[in-house]
């Protein structure tokens, strides 16, 4: 009984610390650096992963289909309208909008694992292009009026998703 | 109709329907092995429950309906920690707890790589009446469960299990191999296994539609486990292994499902194990957790 007791114990704790480590507290400044340390892993995508073309740019479901897929596997960190949220930075910035489809697709699969991103192979590789697709239809946020207001993707947005869904 | 198949159906029918009532959840992208792991971890924050069954038939005893509860939580994202719950019915014969487990996974490399390692570190605490096969190690062998519950429950397993497990994924194809050495913390030499397996979505792109029955949403393949003896007779002799076909389907409306039929390849092996399992992804149950105990929103 008493090693019931001890290894549940340790249970407990062991849960607690991961949970701590999962949900760290991000004030307004801390998340602002952790966001910089995220768009920072853009710049290390190696050449060849740049370079990179997306098959799937001339789809026309492909848009739609990175919809489907960001709605089921992102929106939890990144936010429904890839805005941002408390555990990921936003997609509508220009480090990320301007970036290469094939770094998008880089981090994607390789995640930022230290960061908290985790790695995104497990979905087939026309998921994550067709991914890629939806981000980089989604264009560059306006600029937030006041503090507090969401950001908006650009007006010219392929297909910005409508406020309010999921 | 005996007491342990009435609680035995009972198991079966009523813990998924606790997961209905679950709040928040996401389409899981679960791989289709039961007993072979692969090198993705669960997302940061988010748990898994799942309940799992194996109907396993017995020569020279009662068949068995064996069946775990599976917490998985999402640590970080290079770390998970599980913790099941496991028991299992005779026919014939009765339905008891037969222990628990703790288990852990660690990412160890940065970036995808062609092959990925991921270490694993679980202790069980379990009787000899666990019939579960979660893993079949050392010189595992059916006639092991041969025995009625209370005397298999007289044995007690306290064990340290360690695998490393290698994984890759190309072209829409997983590749997993793990090895196993475990060791019972009172006795005993270290015993060894493995665990192999390759599955592949039915389909490689997403719909533009969410849909449930979308190739997409099926994943198929195969997984290999056996023994290979221990650390004074390392080998496949007096080991078992079993092969089994494995699908799962991932639903958009929150849940995975997961099938697969085991057969035996030899004298030693079970001549059959099939095992269904029904699991639920909560996103953001750390969050959930931490505003319960006043953390900030």
């Amino acid at each position: 009984m008493k090693a019931e007791l001890r290894a549940l114990a340790a249970t407990a704790a062991l849960l607690s610390v991961s949970m701590a480590l999962a949900q760290q507290d991000n004030p307004p400044a801390s998340k602002y650096h952790k966001d910089a340390l995220v768009y920072a892993e853009l710049t290390r995508a190696p050449q060849k992963a740049r370079a990179k073309r997306n098959p799937l740019e001339r789809d026309p479901d492909a848009v739609a289909a990175g919809r489907n897929l960001f709605e089921q596997h992102c929106t939890e960190c990144h936010g429904d309208l890839a805005e941002g949220g408390r555990k990921g930075p936003s997609l509508l910035v220009e480090q990320v909008q301007n970036s290469e489809p094939g770094t998008i697709f880089w981090i994607l699969t390789n995640g930022v694992v230290w960061r908290g991103m985790p790695v995104w192979s497990k979905l087939p590789e026309p998921q994550r292009w067709q991914l890629v697709s939806y981000i980089k239809s989604l264009g560059v946020a306006q600029p937030v009026p006041s503090r507090g207001s969401s950001p908006k993707p650009s007006s010219g947005s392929a297909t910005a998703p409508p406020s309010g869904h999921r | 109709m005996s007491a342990a198949v009435v609680r035995s159906a009972l198991t079966l029918f009523l813990v998924p329907l606790l997961f209905v009532s679950l709040p928040g959840s996401s389409l899981a992208q679960e791989n289709p092995y039961i007993i072979a792991y692969d090198h993705y971890l669960e997302e940061p924050g988010n748990l898994e429950i799942e309940y799992l069954s194996t109907f396993g038939t017995q020569r020279a005893g009662g068949d068995f309906h064996a069946f775990w509860m599976e917490f998985e939580y999402g640590a970080t994202a290079w770390w998970t920690t599980e913790f099941y719950l496991d028991g299992q019915s005779t026919f014939g014969d009765s339905t008891v707890f037969t222990g628990f487990r703790l288990e852990n996974r660690f990412r160890v490399l940065k970036r995808e790589h062609f092959i990925n390692p991921v270490l694993y570190v679980e202790y069980e605490n379990i009787t000899g009446a666990d019939k579960l096969l979660k893993e079949v190690e050392g010189h595992d062998v059916e006639t092991d469960y041969a025995d009625r519950n209370a005397a298999l429950r007289q044995e007690h397993k306290h064990e340290l299990e360690l695998k490393l497990l290698l994984s890759g994924t190309h072209k829409g194809w997983n590749f997993t191999e793990n090895t196993l050495a475990a060791k019972n913390l009172s006795s005993s030499p270290w015993e060894f296994g493995y665990a192999i397996g390759a599955s592949r979505p039915l389909a490689l792109k997403a719909s533009a539609k969410r849909c449930s029955f979308c190739r997409q949403n099926f994943i198929a393949g195969v997984e290999m486990y056996g023994g290979l003896g221990d650390r004074h007779s390392f080998g496949l002799h007096e080991t078992s292994h079993y092969l089994a076909p494995v699908v799962a389907w991932n639903l958009p409306s929150d849940w995975t499902l997961r099938l697969s039929a085991g057969f035996g390849l030899n004298d030693n092996s079970h001549r059959l194990l099939v095992r269904w399992g029904v699991s639920r992804e909560i996103t953001g149950f750390g969050s959930v957790v931490k505003n319960l105990f006043g953390g900030h929103r």
